[in-house]
């Protein structure tokens, strides 16, 4: 019984999140092959490193089959491969495509999905053993997961993809998915937009501004801050709903999910919303006004006191020890 | 441009979350509670196509007969009807809430008045599970796109017909963009819009409205809830380096250590 993994990739390769994915898999598949399924051309499909995090397949779907990101016909092509390969369990990342992917096989075959998991364990008759996160990581969920093959994305703040000392031997095959009519109906084009160099969710360094900013116009002294340290700017929500701020901006559970060596929280009160957003930081520095806001006991260190002085004083230290 | 809007009544959390003393729930005595927040801009949109091309906003809620509170707010929002799938208050699975938002879908296309767009909110705050849209979609066939944060629909006449909609959403830091006919089902993100506050009059049509009722039957699932728990985090206290300006060298050492600084 295989275990299948549905693999991302992006401009480095395989996307982090399906590295952790296929980790996960091949935990979940002890010993009995992962097989993993990757829309591209085979020549952009990198094997030794699928092999290393414990692929002994890969099933590959060339554009010519499947042209660019179909979801309905991506979970064709997986629910096809189950079936042959008697899987026991087909996993993603919990990624908008992995959980968008995963909802439309679960739809196909009419089995249950289990979105957001933290861990799984084959149990008896086939069920798994899942905790899964509720509330954006708030709240574990222990749950029953009855279904053959099991459905199941992997939260981000899982585990880590751990590469094998010893990489699996991978075999390749080109796969020819049978699709059904409307499954090409969606398709994305992506627009020829390029992202403007660091993104929010990949950032080493996030400048967060909350309430006490103030204004619209109280972003300068931030941006400066965050350009000077190589980061971006995030937001909370208020920021957002105040319009501010646009809400690509923003960290929290309806926004993104941040992972910096450090997150510098400036006039941010700490709402349960908004940590569950910067729970992968590192390091969180707070500064606020109040040293009683909640905030404080997500950080490590404080500084009290209020932003519009702090920080133009950071920024010009900042820049006195870049010219000295 | 008949729109239905799936809304989901969850608790409003504050500081912490916590739960019934057998695991089962949040515990709501003391909370409030709200829609879900990706739903209230599924609302807001949906409020937004049908002031650009006309129709109506139905809305619809599939929880106890409370959550005929939740349907008010987007009536005061704009929505001109409402439909409360009414339940004992018992959690439904993502499987058995897609199959009775089908069965409203369907007799509404029964009765001559068939929808042309149902909104949901791309995953609910509380259980996250990520799919009533997409089920709702297979079962009627209709194309179906998550996790958007830019719609627009055009073209087709009355009704909806040949309606083309354009639908995008972030992706790695650019955006894609998807095209489909309608009717389909869009599950949308916060940040598709800013939705707006109620106005007065409508408070006072929503406090009026009639809601129509239904009771679809409770479905056991193959994902069933044990319990739940809250995650153990290292509570921490922060150090305090120091008070405004002041705190300035102190907080460059430690940005220092940490390797950040260019």
């Amino acid at each position: 019984m295989t275990v299948l993994c549905l693999v991302e990739l992006d401009a480095s390769g395989v996307a982090d999140a399906s590295l952790r994915a296929l980790s996960f898999a091949h935990g979940l598949a002890a010993g009995t092959g992962v097989a993993a399924v990757v829309f591209a051309p085979a020549d952009q499909v990198p094997g030794d490193v699928l092999a290393s995090y414990g692929a002994t397949e890969a099933h590959v779907a060339e554009p010519g089959r499947v042209p660019g990101y179909a979801p309905q016909a991506w979970a064709r092509a997986l629910a096809g491969l189950a079936g042959q390969d008697g899987a026991s369990a087909v996993v993603a990342a919990a990624t908008d495509r992995g959980n968008e992917v995963l909802a439309h096989l679960g739809a196909i075959t009419g089995l249950p999905m289990a979105a957001n998991c933290l861990s799984a364990e084959p149990g008896d008759g086939g069920a798994h053993q899942i905790v899964r996160q509720r509330w954006a990581g708030l709240l574990l969920e222990d749950a029953r997961l009855d279904g053959s093959p099991a459905l199941m994305t992997l939260a981000t703040e899982a585990m880590q993809g751990v590469a094998l000392a010893e990489p699996a031997a991978l075999t390749v095959h080109l796969c020819q998915p049978t699709l059904a009519e409307d499954d090409l109906r969606v398709r994305a084009t992506e627009s020829a937009g390029h992202s403007s160099g660091v993104s929010l969710a990949t950032a080493r360094v996030v400048v967060g501004g909350g309430r006490g900013v103030g204004g619209p116009d109280g972003f300068a002294p931030l941006e400066e801050l965050a350009g000077l340290l190589g980061g971006v700017v995030g937001v909370s929500r208020v920021v957002t709903s105040e319009g501010w701020r646009p809400h690509r901006q923003q960290v929290g559970q309806t926004g993104t999910r941040i992972t910096p060596e450090v997150y510098l929280a400036c006039g941010i009160s700490g709402a349960i919303q908004h940590m569950a957003g910067a729970a992968g930081a590192k390091h969180i520095v707070a500064v606020n006004t109040d040293p009683g806001a909640p905030i404080l006991s997500h950080a490590d260190y404080a500084v009290v006191g209020d932003l519009r002085e702090v920080i133009p004083a950071l920024v010009a230290a900042l820049r006195d020890r870049s010219s000295a | 441009m008949e729109i239905l809007v799936c809304v989901k009544r969850v608790p409003m959390v504050g500081g912490k979350i916590v739960l019934t003393p057998d695991g089962q729930d949040v515990e709501t005595r003391m909370s409030g509670f709200t829609i879900s927040p990706h739903e209230e801009c599924a609302v807001e949109e949906a409020v937004q196509i049908t002031e650009r091309l006309g129709g109506t906003v139905s809305v619809l809620t599939l929880g106890p007969p409370a959550a005929a509170d939740q349907l008010r707010d987007a009536l005061a929002l704009g929505a001109g009807r409402a439909v409360l799938l009414e339940t004992d208050g018992r959690e439904w699975g993502p499987i058995a809430t897609a199959a009775a938002i089908v069965a409203e879908v369907r007799r509404r296309a029964e009765a001559g008045d068939g929808y042309d767009l149902v909104l949901c909110g791309n995953e609910a705050a509380d259980t996250g599970d990520y799919q009533v849209g997409v089920r709702v979609a297979h079962a009627l066939g209709w194309p179906c796109v998550t996790a958007i944060k830019s719609l627009e629909i055009t073209g087709g006449g009355d009704g909806g017909g040949g309606s083309v909609a354009r639908a995008g959403r972030e992706y790695r830091g650019t955006e894609e963009s998807f095209e489909f006919g309608l009717p389909a089902v869009v599950a949308v993100k916060e940040g598709i819009n800013l939705p707006r506050y109620p106005s007065l009059p409508g408070r006072l049509r929503a406090k009026r409205a009639a809601i129509e009722r239904h009771e679809p039957a409770w479905q056991e699932e193959g994902l069933r809830k044990e319990a739940l728990r809250v995650p153990e985090t290292e509570r921490k206290q922060a150090t305090v380096l120091g008070t405004g300006a002041d705190a300035v060298p102190a907080l460059l050492r430690v940005l220092d250590e940490w390797g950040v600084l260019p």
